[in-house]
């Protein structure tokens, strides 16, 4: 059918105007890069209605509560963008470091450790103003989400250790970490059924965006990711690291320093996630205890795939994805599906969008041959 | 001693056990993700394809009362999950590390979807064979109650090392692992031989999930498994794709994962969770330790993606 469409297009192209053609030649990519991800999730979509459809569920209730819970009302929409914020932003741990051709999945770990650090220096600046207050948990955030990923891109690069795999190890030792600090050292008394470390204090909140429910930590995610496109797409240095990911050997043959943008751009990707994690503490949890390991950090690695590792598409996919979380409340009470439905959605998603791989250049109205 | 309190000894001892009895997941999924890997492909999905075996083990041992149909239909499960990813890896440009994520994420969901009325009911676990009946020392005892399993998956090392080494069918898979142009210039589908091997290895990591919900600890629930699967997937690696290394190592790892309870259990509470997370501590340290950035590790198969 598609060889048909594209011999059809190419008997127009001789009559018509050839602009239509030209659109094509010149979009054809650009509209692939929408057209394939779409298909795939609307894949995934249909699939797990029919999953739903083997428990007796009509899938029809399922795409309307689905769009309801997400997107039907202000109200869903204020709790998507909620969701999404840290999203973005541990979305961009992932991608990040794919533009060096590293597939980190570690986000989970510098979200835990951005939240602890971003906790500590609260708590050791009490009585501080709240902007200094804020500034402080932002740097820590960042700093400690930061080196934490850094340490993976180091191990790679002066040991040889797979970062894939090293990155995940990294989670289950931060989720320690966190749990022995927060049942331990860190511990308020007072919190007896759920260890939390002593709350960072109402002033220094962030508090939300004036009008909305939302938080400001959307407009942090959001500054992050057009600050990640600019720096990968229009500077010297994300050149470099593009380089470096496309052909490690040329970009060492051209001289380009290998191991500082290996360790700058783990530094940057674990500092989102970690930005995460005050976002997290700042403006939703107030302290730290175990309800932060909520997940953000492992479905932005899906965010980040189905964006195809493009910091401005993480965007639109973070608020889809928030969207299908905070659709998950509404799925439980109304069809009484499991908690977990999420998950399994997220995961037909995500195996649909990697099959979808191969489909591209493969779209034979799209290539616009003449 | 006679009364059974045997003081720090039950340190030790409670590390033996534990070598004995939490090796054996790491011993199943390592052993399977060899076989995996030696075709030349990497499934980092035998997270999921763990819990996914521990659930369905679970649960159809709850409805037909036998653990042993548990075990299989464990095992039928992995070998499912193991298809979906190579066939999915099967179509081109597609990146094998990539839908084994995708698939760890799946195939926890779908445990936990499937697994929500499971967590309330007690299935018929596993029998243990009593190989401490010489002593009258109880910790000795519970050290030495020793699963079926774990002997099949100890028995399976040397017979994988032997397999690898003399079979027309082990040639075949390293074969695929090493030089895939040589594997198809002989005539053979490389596709194929990894579709075989990633379904194989997912059975066996199936079954080592069956031993998590039928043994040791012995029940289902979602915090059942915390990165064991990932664990075993590294283990292979500084195992050098050697199944009588993987064995040693799963040893190694099931003492050390034992280390904390075994330390609560004498009184030492403090660092707990530090303790809990001493597999993936030591599983990191013998990366930095083993892998080198100068060379491809000796023993890596060719083909292997994440190796190169």
């Amino acid at each position: 059918m598609t060889s048909e469409a594209a011999d059809s297009a190419e008997a127009v192209g001789t009559i018509a105007p050839t602009a239509d053609l030209g659109f094509l030649r010149r979009h054809g990519g650009t509209i692939e890069y929408v057209l394939i991800p779409c298909a795939a999730l609307a894949g995934a979509l249909v699939v797990f209605g029919i999953f739903v459809m083997l428990f007796g569920k009509n899938p029809l209730d399922l795409y309307f509560y689905m769009y309801y819970g997400a997107f039907g009302t202000w109200f869903s929409w204020q709790n998507t963008l909620t969701r999404a914020a840290p999203l973005i932003l541990t979305a961009l741990c992932t991608a990040l470091p794919a533009q060096l051709g590293m597939v980190i999945i570690g986000g989970e770990g510098a979200l835990l450790i951005g939240a602890l650090s971003a906790t500590s220096a609260a708590l050791l600046l009490q009585g501080m103003p709240p902007l200094v207050v804020q500034i402080a948990m932002v740097v820590a955030g960042v700093i400690g989400g930061g080196l934490w990923i850094m340490l993976a891109g180091a191990l790679r690069q002066y040991r040889g250790v797979n970062e894939t795999i090293s990155s995940l190890l990294l989670v289950y030792i931060a989720l320690a970490i966190l749990n022995h600090l927060v049942e331990g050292m860190m511990r308020d008394p007072a919190s007896l059924n759920k260890p939390s470390t002593r709350e960072i204090g109402a002033v220094n909140m962030i508090g939300s965006i004036p009008g909305t429910d939302v938080h400001w930590g959307l407009v942090f995610g959001l500054i992050a990711a057009v600050a990640a496109y600019i720096l990968i797409y229009h500077t010297v240095f994300g050149f470099a690291a593009r380089v470096a990911g496309g052909n490690i050997r040329a970009a060492k043959i051209v001289g380009l320093g290998v191991s500082k943008l290996i360790l700058t751009i783990c530094f940057l990707a674990g500092g989102a996630a970690g930005l995460a994690g005050m976002v997290e503490v700042a403006a939703v949890q107030g302290r730290t205890n175990a309800n932060l390991a909520a997940g953000y950090g492992f479905t932005g690695i899906l965010v980040a795939f189905l964006a195809r590792q493009n910091p401005l598409a993480i965007i639109p996919v973070a608020i889809l994805l928030g969207g299908i979380s905070a659709s998950g409340g509404l799925l439980q009470r109304r069809l009484g599906l499991p908690d977990a439905s999420v998950l399994v959605l997220q995961g037909i998603i995500f195996v649909f969008v990697l099959a979808s791989d191969a489909l591209y250049g493969r779209i034979g109205f799209l290539k616009g041959k003449s | 001693m006679a009364d059974g309190s045997i003081g720090l000894w039950t340190v030790p001892l409670a590390v033996l056990g534990g070598a004995i009895r939490v090796s054996t997941p790491f011993l199943f999924v390592s052993l399977g993700e060899c076989i995996t890997e030696r075709s030349g492909r990497i499934n980092l999905g035998l997270e999921g394809t763990l819990v996914m075996g521990a659930m369905s083990a679970y649960g159809i041992s709850y409805l037909t009362g036998s653990p042993w149909l548990g075990v299989l239909a464990a095992g039928i499960t992995g070998a499912l999950l193991g298809a979906l990813h190579a066939g999915i890896c099967s179509l081109p440009r597609v990146n094998d590390v990539a839908v084994g994520i995708a698939l760890m994420l799946f195939g926890t969901g779908l445990a936990f979807y499937l697994g929500k009325p499971l967590i309330e009911p007690t299935a018929p676990r596993l029998p243990a064979i009593d190989f401490g009946w010489w002593s009258d020392i109880p910790q000795v005892r519970a050290a030495l109650r020793v699963n079926v399993l774990f002997l099949i998956g100890v028995a399976l090392a040397p017979i994988l090392y032997w397999a690898f080494r003399t079979t027309r069918w082990g040639l075949l898979l390293r074969t695929a692992g090493e030089s895939s142009d040589a594997a198809r210039a002989m005539g053979h589908s490389v596709l194929l031989i990894r579709l075989r091997a990633t379904m194989v290895g997912g059975f066996l990591a199936g079954i080592g999930g069956s031993f998590l919900s039928l043994f040791y600890p012995g029940s289902w629930n979602e915090g059942l498994s915390s990165g064991q699967g990932i664990t075993a997937v590294a283990l292979v690696i500084f195992a050098r794709w050697d199944p009588l290394l993987c064995l040693w190592a799963s040893l190694a790892f099931g003492g050390a994962a034992a280390l904390g309870p075994a330390l609560q259990s004498v009184g030492v509470t403090s660092g707990y969770h530090l303790f809990n997370a001493a597999p993936y501590i030591l599983t990191l340290a013998i990366m930095i330790i083993t892998c080198s950035p100068k060379r491809t590790l000796t023993g890596a198969p060719a083909e292997l993606s994440i190796t190169r």
